[in-house]
């Protein structure tokens, strides 16, 4: 018997076979991308200690290669980047606000605690 | 307040076949989950960094803790965990092109990308359980405490112990026994209680022996912590040749307790402040329990794919969902691949 109540929600589940071979292509593309963003950040890691004195600048460089191999994960590979702009602020917003919030109260405690610490040791 | 429900269109409601944001309740959902699961992880990794900054004594370098590779020994830094990343960013890819071939219904591509998935996961899961066990047993050299109070790790290549020979019988062996079994670990353990003394070793028995070993290689000993005449510099003041042989074979055979830490617990650990290990064991614990329910999750939907129940339902949604669970644990793993090892 055919159900009318049930709700299958199948919304852009299906594309063609041409569709398909590019977003194939895309992903290898990523892939590749990925792979040497890593590479570059294990090489760095191995040739610069951290007494350098351009660690700092590298040390920022790994976050910065971070957030962009997070961002393709996310919208290449979580397909975010093909949902509708609404969902991709639903769900980035919220986070973003939080943990930005956080890295923020933990930075000005730690800092301050580093203070009382230095000047009682 | 009644009569006003009553009046709204049934289209503009969730029950009204009408998803938000054009996706499904099933997606929006597990988006939701892995938000707040991201919000753990990402508190955790700041609670790491909270922690690091302002701990007194040098943190663990992460090229300097995990340097070995399986069968090769050590000398590779960072090459382990490379490889960890690597094939959690390749069994990835293999679960977006899972979720490609289920849009264009091809089964058994669903199949092929799925199992890929899966052997990946098992590889990462056996891993890291490797480099637990390593990181949980330590170096041949350990950490250990110099004459001056200082702390240093040691770096190097350890000259292999060959026998023990008996010169004082104890209970169960006899004088001028040569010991050839579980040497390692006998001499480990003894260095640690303090049962080592100028080169003799007092054995479980109560017996006492000669060492014989090899000659160590580029012995290296890094400052961590500074105990008055060798003074630490951020991490980094090394003491190499026959000073670094000295300082460290008087620190083991001083028949003191505690000289030498070998391995990781929860009380003590051979690499940095106590709280570096705890927060090893939880997030790296963490996230590998999360890869392991993705891939008991992986191998359940697999199944459901293998039986055609998603072929019949019209749509491979489940994998997509799966597809997500299993893209998050790549991105935490890139996160703590950042800020536990490489910074």
């Amino acid at each position: 018997m055919e159900r009318d109540d049930l709700i299958e929600y199948s919304l852009d589940a299906h594309h063609s076979e041409e569709k398909g071979l590019e977003i194939r292509k895309k992903i290898y593309k990523v892939t590749i991308l990925l792979t040497l963003v890593t590479v570059v950040e294990v090489f760095l890691g191995a040739i610069i200690k951290q007494d350098a004195s351009i660690w700092p600048l590298v040390k920022w460089s790994f976050v910065a290669l971070t957030i962009l191999k997070a961002g393709y994960i996310v919208m290449v590979f979580m397909h975010l980047g093909d949902e509708r702009p609404w969902l991709r602020y639903v769900i980035l917003v919220p986070y973003f606000i939080f943990i930005l919030y956080l890295i923020f109260i933990a930075l000005w405690e730690a800092v301050a605690i580093k203070g009382v610490l230095n000047l009682f040791h | 307040m009644a009569s006003h429900t009553a009046e709204l269109d049934s289209k503009t409601l969730w029950g009204g076949k009408i998803s938000p944001f054009s996706t499904s309740y099933g997606k929006l959902m597990m988006w939701f989950f892995l938000v707040s699961d991201a919000l753990t992880f990402g508190g955790l990794l700041i609670a790491y960094g909270f922690t690091r900054h302002d701990c007194t004594e040098a943190w663990p370098i992460g090229e300097q803790t995990f340097n070995s590779l399986p069968f090769l020994g050590h000398g590779y830094p960072l090459i382990y965990v490379a490889l960890m990343t690597f094939i959690l960013i390749i069994s990835s890819v293999t679960m977006v092109l899972a979720v490609e071939a289920g849009h264009r219904m091809d089964r058994k591509g669903v199949t092929k990308w799925m199992i890929a998935t899966i052997i990946g996961g098992f590889f990462f899961v056996g891993s890291q359980a490797w480099e637990w066990y390593h990181f949980i047993h330590g170096s041949e050299f350990g950490k250990v405490e110099l004459a001056d109070g200082s702390v240093a790790i040691v770096r190097g290549h350890f000259g292999e112990i060959q026998n023990f020979t008996v010169i004082e019988a104890g209970k169960h062996h006899k004088k001028n026994e040569v010991i050839t079994k579980d040497l390692m670990h006998t001499f480990q353990h003894a260095a640690a209680a303090g049962h080592i003394s100028n080169g003799v070793i007092t054995l479980h028995d109560g017996s006492k022996a000669t060492i014989k070993k090899a000659p160590d290689h580029d012995l290296t000993l890094i400052i961590k912590k500074s105990g008055g005449k060798n003074k630490a510099s951020l991490a980094k003041r090394n003491i190499t040749g026959p000073k670094a042989k000295k300082l460290y074979y008087e620190a083991i055979y001083s028949g003191e307790a505690n000289r030498v830490i070998y391995g990781a617990n929860l009380k003590q650990n051979e690499y940095g402040p106590q709280q570096y290990a705890q927060f090893f064991f939880f997030i790296t614990g963490f996230h590998g329990f999360h890869v392991f329910s993705g891939v008991v999750i992986n191998i359940i939907i697999c199944l459901g794919v293998v039986a055609g129940t998603y072929h019949k339902r019209g749509h491979y949604e489940m994998v997509e969902k799966t597809g997500l669970y299993w893209h998050f644990v790549d991105l935490v793993w890139v996160f703590v691949f950042t800020f536990f090892y490489l910074i």
